[in-house]
């Protein structure tokens, strides 16, 4: 450890760290702009300028200045504070004076900046610059004479998003900020780009004008829109969710959320189910909760338990997982299905079907083997990760399956099973031979269909056990899963019990009562014959065909349990209320099984918690990720014919995945945005 | 006990009903203080706090730009505002309500305001018969505007220098 004084005050630091890192080790606060934690230091808006000694007798930047043993460093004396205020007014001098109509106003680093660095006014009496606008996505609005050049956006795009499509041009006065021919941003992380920028430049489009920040009250809560369970805060005014902001959680989403997470709040005013509905002369009528209830208790009660199913969505909260699980099991059916993808996990120990490595845990990964996953649109955050630990040189990937643009290269080995028995002879062979911390991601693409668990052990016996994947000291054997609700429902148990149908064969027909519950990414058409409860938030594909409705709260109108892919049990908060009469999963659960003669053994939500946590004890380690431990790999899956095919993911559009992101338009604007475009003939 | 004396010697001579008398005299030969209200009305301070009005430029596009720093500083909260683009791109209000019945009066919101739209007028006779009438929406507002711009105007402009 090296030492150095600040402003007197002598701290300890690892050799390395630059200069403002060592001011800030010591408390203080040096402004800045262009620097970010996160990203390669440009060292170009020169606002965190200290004085520094030994060294030349003038301010330096401190964000590129390499800090050094027995520096003394200053951060407030005259020449720094002469120095700041500098700057502040020429940064200023071609920032327009529009803060009212701004934005960033109330949440702008350059606003609360000038407050404190600025001097008190401006001797600039000239014409400012202005700049045009530029076309940049559905998701950025562009008001580029706001621009102050810190090229955050550039580096972002480039290093962590990995779409080379941003940069500045000119010099000078005439520096701007624009995208290579006018595109819009390729990248699903672009909502990020609007909260790196410190000034209004890029805003949020999505929300625009919509509110201001002083105004919104905030909750803590989790993503639900993929298995990471991204850390989020909800902002709300009244009974509206108005945006969705990340929270900076190291181990999972460090500062970063996907366009998804954060533009698809709006889906959540749309489309959805505020009453009961019972399909009553052909069509769906609204009706009161205990007409309803007694209207699916009685065809409950009248079916025998072998003609009834139930397949969960991948919005649900664990507390519904289990209210759903405990109250079908006490009427004896057996046909429950969490995995409404079809995937053939979830059997054996708790292991098999995780994220063992961990997300933080994939940077330290040296070759990594992806299996039928379209990692970019199924996990964005864990992809960003390995973009970052490739740029460092640090890891080799290949991929078997689809080839999908990754934003990082891959040695594409093959398409489908055959690749994997081929692995062997492949050159890429002795990359995970030599590797020390092998990393194989198993997507949905790969083990799902009919031959899902033969898949499943063709990997554990040609890749597994055959490099060394899995040992005492390393777990390098994930499962990418892409629904929040989907490791909390194998940790319950939500899986046929018995010789009870999965999903595939529940959709074969022969069910008399089907319970969906929040289920809408299976084909509806084959639920034609059965009589289908629907209980969910929006009228998606499963309302469309369900003889009752029993409308529930999405993930921002409840407090809920969410488990994400690496087995971390987090907890959200509520923002605001259900819509209408609808009621959390769990309560209609409850209901329902008074009304069939079976009551749950739990009246609220916190006897609900403590029954979830006595029956299934991985509930009761809040925010803890489960410690790598080995298993056995041979009781993966199960042993059978492999078919040829292509391992293709299953998702088709990134940003419709959800009943949410399917009722709001920011997201239909992204869809639109990024599907190819059709190429007109000329005349 | 001379005083006692003094005072009865007034009494029996009518002193403070003579000297009474002349007051009133004397004010019957001078201008009147009061007025003949509502047909004349008093003078009133350009920096007088009636009626609120949103403003409008001079080509007839309205002032606000839905900042919402009136609102923010508000302190009765009376003032409520939606915003969103307008089809052309500009940020404009989509409501823009004042609860006359919670305003203080206290013009905090035209001290506040970046563009000069809202002002509180010199007109204070608009009392109603039901309290439902004195919430006031956006039409109402730029209503007011358009009738009182020409006096809020001049006001503005009297005051200026002392700004």
């Amino acid at each position: 450890m090296a030492k150095a004084k600040v402003n007197g005050v002598e701290v300890e630091f690892d050799p390395g760290m630059t200069v403002l890192q060592v001011a800030e080790l010591a408390g203080e606060e040096i402004p800045r702009f262009c620097y970010h934690e996160r990203l390669s230091i440009a060292g170009n808006c020169r606002m965190c300028l200290v004085e520094v000694k030994p060294g030349p007798p003038k301010p330096q930047a401190s964000c590129a200045l390499p800090a050094a043993e027995g520096q003394e460093i200053f951060t407030n004396t005259p020449m720094v504070k002469k120095a700041r205020e500098g700057v502040m007014e020429f940064l200023l001098i071609n920032h327009p004076l529009d803060c009212p109509i701004c934005d960033q106003g109330g949440e702008c680093d350059l606003q609360d900046q000038a407050m404190g660095y600025g001097r008190g006014g401006s001797r600039y009496a000239e014409n400012k610059r202005a700049v045009e606008e530029k076309y940049l996505g559905p998701t950025i609005k562009t008001f580029m004479t706001r621009c102050i050049q810190c090229t955050r956006c550039v580096r972002f795009s480039t290093e962590v998003a990995g779409v080379t499509e941003m940069g500045m041009i000119s010099r000078g006065e005439n520096a701007e900020i624009t995208s290579y021919l006018e595109q819009a941003v390729s990248s699903e992380l672009s909502g990020n780009l609007n909260d790196l920028c410190p000034v209004g430049a890029l805003t949020h489009k999505p929300w625009s004008f919509n509110y201001r920040p002083w105004e919104l009250q905030k909750v803590e809560s989790i993503d639900v829109m993929d298995a990471l369970g991204a850390h989020i805060r909800l902002d709300y005014r009244g009974p509206t969710v108005l945006r969705a902001l990340p929270r900076l959680k190291e181990d999972i989403n460090e500062e970063w959320i996907t366009d998804k997470t954060r533009y698809a709040v709006d889906g959540l005013s749309r489309q959805r189910l505020d009453k009961p509905y019972v399909r009553k002369a052909g069509g769906l009528q609204a009706t009161t909760w205990s007409e309803a209830l007694s209207e699916v208790a009685g065809k409950l009660k009248a079916t025998s338990p072998e003609k009834i199913g139930v397949i969960a969505g991948d919005l649900i909260d664990a507390e519904g997982l289990k209210a759903t699980k405990d109250m079908f099991s006490s009427l004896g059916v057996n046909n429950l299905d969490c995995r409404q993808d079809g995937s053939k996990i979830g059997r054996g120990a708790r292991e098999t079907y995780l994220f063992n490595t961990g997300i933080a845990g994939i940077e330290d990964a040296d070759a990594i083997l992806m299996i039928g996953t379209d990692l970019r649109n199924e996990a964005s955050l864990i992809n960003a990760r390995i973009r970052k630990s490739w740029l460092k040189g640090d890891v080799q990937v290949a991929v078997i399956g689809e080839p999908y643009d990754l934003t990082y290269d891959y040695v594409h080995l093959g398409a489908g099973p055959k690749a994997l028995k081929d692995l062997k002879k492949h050159a890429f062979r002795d990359v995970l031979k030599n590797a020390e911390k092998p990393v194989v991601l198993v997507g949905n693409g790969a083990i799902s269909g009919s031959d899902g668990a033969a898949v499943l052990n063709l990997i554990a016996s040609e890749v597994l056990s055959a490099y060394d994947v899995v040992r005492a000291d390393w777990n390098g054997f994930n499962i990418v899963h892409q629904a929040a609700s989907r490791v909390a429902g194998l940790d319950i148990g939500f899986v046929p019990h018995g010789d009870g149908l999965d999903t595939e064969a529940m959709l074969a027909g022969g069910l008399d009562v089907v319970v969906l519950l929040g289920a809408d990414e299976i084909d509806t058409s084959k639920l034609k014959g059965s009589f289908v409860v629907y209980i969910g938030h929006h009228g998606d594909a499963g309302a469309a065909i369900a003889d009752v409705i029993l409308p529930s709260a999405a993930y921002t109108e409840k407090s809920g349990i969410y488990v994400n892919l690496e087995g971390r049990v987090q907890i959200a908060e509520r923002a605001v209320f259900p819509k209408g009469d609808a009621k959390e999963e769990w309560a209609i659960m409850r209901a329902l099984s008074e009304a069939v003669g079976k009551t749950l053994p739990y009246d609220s939500q916190s006897d609900l918690r403590a029954k979830l946590i006595a029956d299934h004890p991985t509930f009761g380690r809040i925010d803890v990720k489960p410690s790598q431990k080995s298993f056995d790999v041979k009781t993966l899956g199960a042993k059978g014919e492999v078919s040829d095919r292509v391992f293709a993911s299953n998702i088709k559009d990134f940003y419709l995945t959800n009943p949410i992101a399917r009722a709001s338009v920011a997201m239909a604007e992204c869809s639109a945005a990024r599907a190819p475009k059709l190429s007109v003939a000329a005349e | 006990m001379m005083s006692r004396i003094g005072q009865a010697i007034k009494g029996a001579m009518l002193m403070d009903f003579i000297g009474a008398t002349g007051l009133a005299v004397k004010y019957m030969f001078k201008p009147k203080a009061t007025i003949n209200y509502p047909f004349e009305k008093g003078p009133i301070s350009p920096r007088f706090r009636g009626e609120h009005a949103l403003r409008r430029y001079a080509n007839g596009e309205e002032r606000c730009i839905a900042c919402k720093l009136c609102e923010a500083i508000c302190p009765a909260q009376a003032i409520t505002i939606e915003a969103e683009p307008r089809d052309d791109g500009s940020r404009r209000t989509t409501r823009y309500d004042i609860d006359m019945v919670k305003c203080i009066y206290c013009g905090l919101c035209q001290e506040a305001c970046p563009v000069d739209a809202i002002v509180e007028g010199p007109n204070f006779e608009f009392a109603t018969e039901t309290r439902e009438e004195l919430y006031y929406d956006k039409e109402r507002l730029l209503a007011n505007g358009d009738r009182w711009e020409r006096v809020i105007a001049r006001n503005l402009e009297l005051d200026a220098p002392y700004r």
